[in-house]
């Protein structure tokens, strides 16, 4: 067992919320063709509120901690934020689109020792990042913030979205990735808007491009092992638990709502009205994400891909049903091993096949050291 | 035997998780569990309070052994520590500037 391994097992015995998201703002100066938010700012915590919640967050055993957003520069107090997190000695990880960020705040946040940053690339080519952004000029000045990040010394990682605008990009901006000698992550998912609305599904990858992502080793290791047909799930595999939403890590918005997951918008609580800890321990909501194992899925546990699946139940809950299937990640295991889900079957039973929704992978490359 | 002082680097991330502290280097993201003693002794890391006196309090105090075999161990401890450059040690005490909150 690794290492991270052993800290997770040891925070969900100690019911420790060890990761928590923290989006900041939703405001941006970008308007991505793909987003889940919506960018108004309907009343932010303030930065007394924030660092209340910080010191809460510390007090309840929160080791890493995401900064994001929107853009999180976006808020003029983003690094009076950032130090009050460090000084409460968070691993604090900072996903931004990087377009505030010159040498000046580059330096500020290597000087408060952010561990790791992370920034948006939809394209090698002005034109397609550009247009997925709406903001002129965007992908310069994120390549130019990833370059002044990169010479302070931090460790910055590249964050892909494949979808229909960009699908002949990924192993340029991979080569982009290595080039600057950063880390690269290709992320096919496209979730419904945080209201609800799916009208931005539209966006989502073709099978065919998920399947030549799946196929590359470049992305995926060893292709032969990755895309392996399922193996039978045995009862160890049926008590496991889905991901570690609600059980080690949470996500709280610029408003104090408190989610399990930034993809799991189930309102458990709101830190302006409660205590973070009462949230964690006392929520009904929270509670009743931690009781569901894989052999509670009413579908997915007679799936033969329930041992390997990626199930994510925030994407089911989107689609209606935390217990059920997300087909996002029927998707995806179809197209990585050719046989088709439970969900997907039953549905080929029921009549037409309704349009799958796109896969969902996560590959992490070390592009360097 | 001359004093050491120990403290914490500001390149850090840390925590406590049950009885164990979980450090994180902020250098090189290198993870590190330490034990109850030598959460303890990490614990007492001031820049202020000689070794001597935080193996005495924060270690034989709360633990059965002894003072000379704590101190090795503490010394051991404290020199891994510092190599990775999650720990400051100095023979005269220490002051570690601290994250300013307002800037």
């Amino acid at each position: 067992m690794s290492l991270m391994s052993e800290l997770n097992a040891k925070a969900l015995a100690l019911n420790v919320p060890l990761s928590v998201h923290l989006d900041v703002t939703y405001r941006c100066n970008e308007r991505c063709e793909h987003c889940y938010l919506e960018h108004d700012d309907k009343g932010e915590m303030t930065i007394t509120e924030i660092a209340d919640l910080l010191g809460q967050l510390a007090e309840a055993g929160v080791f890493f901690l995401t900064i994001s957003g929107g853009e999180p520069l976006m808020r003029r107090d983003f690094f009076q934020i950032l130090s009050c997190a460090r000084a409460l000695l968070f691993n604090v990880k900072l996903k931004t689109n990087g377009v505030m960020i010159r040498e000046m705040e580059a330096q500020r946040i290597r000087e408060l020792g952010v561990e790791q940053v992370q920034i948006s690339v939809y394209s090698h080519r002005d034109e397609i990042h550009d247009a997925i952004t709406k903001l002129p000029g965007s992908l310069k000045k994120t390549l130019r913030a990833i370059a002044f990040l990169k010479s302070r010394g931090l460790k910055v990682s590249i964050a892909n979205v494949l979808m229909q605008p960009n699908l002949l990009d990924a192993p340029h901006v991979q080569r982009l990735a290595k080039e600057m000698g950063v880390g690269y992550t290709l992320d096919p998912t496209i979730t419904p808007m945080i209201n609800g609305d799916t009208a931005v599904l539209k966006m989502r990858a073709p099978r065919e491009a998920l399947r030549q992502a799946f196929r590359d080793p470049a992305l995926v290791g060893n292709v032969n092992d990755f895309c392996s047909p399922p193996v039978p799930a045995d009862d160890s595999a049926l008590g496991e638990l889905p991901c570690s939403a609600g059980h080690t890590s949470c996500y709280i918005s610029p408003y104090g709502d408190l989610y399990p997951c930034v993809q799991f918008p189930l309102p458990s609580g709101n830190v302006r009205h409660q205590k973070f800890i009462d949230i964690w321990r006392n929520s009904d909501e929270l509670n009743d994400v931690r009781r569901i194992s894989a052999r509670d899925l009413p579908t997915c546990s007679s799936c033969a891909h329930v041992a390997s699946c990626t199930r994510c139940p925030g994407l089911a809950y989107m689609e209606g049903d935390m217990r059920g299937p997300s087909t996002a990640d029927c998707e995806k295991s179809f197209v990585r091993t050719g046989v088709p889900s439970a969900n997907m079957v039953a549905k080929a039973r029921l009549g037409p096949q309704r349009r799958s929704l796109s896969g969902l992978i996560q590959i992490q490359i070390a592009a360097t050291s | 035997m001359m004093a050491k002082y120990i403290a914490h680097s500001r390149a850090i991330a840390a925590r406590k998780l049950g009885d164990e502290m979980v450090i994180m280097s902020a250098a090189d993201s290198t993870l590190f569990t330490l034990n109850p003693v030598a959460t303890a002794i990490w614990q007492a890391a001031d820049g202020r309070t000689p070794l001597s006196e935080i193996v005495l309090a924060a270690v034989c105090a709360e633990f059965d052994v002894s003072p000379e075999v704590a101190y090795a161990d503490a010394e051991t401890l404290i020199h891994e520590l510092a190599s990775h450059g999650i720990l400051l040690v100095s023979e005269q005490p220490i002051t570690v500037p601290q994250v300013q909150e307002n800037r």
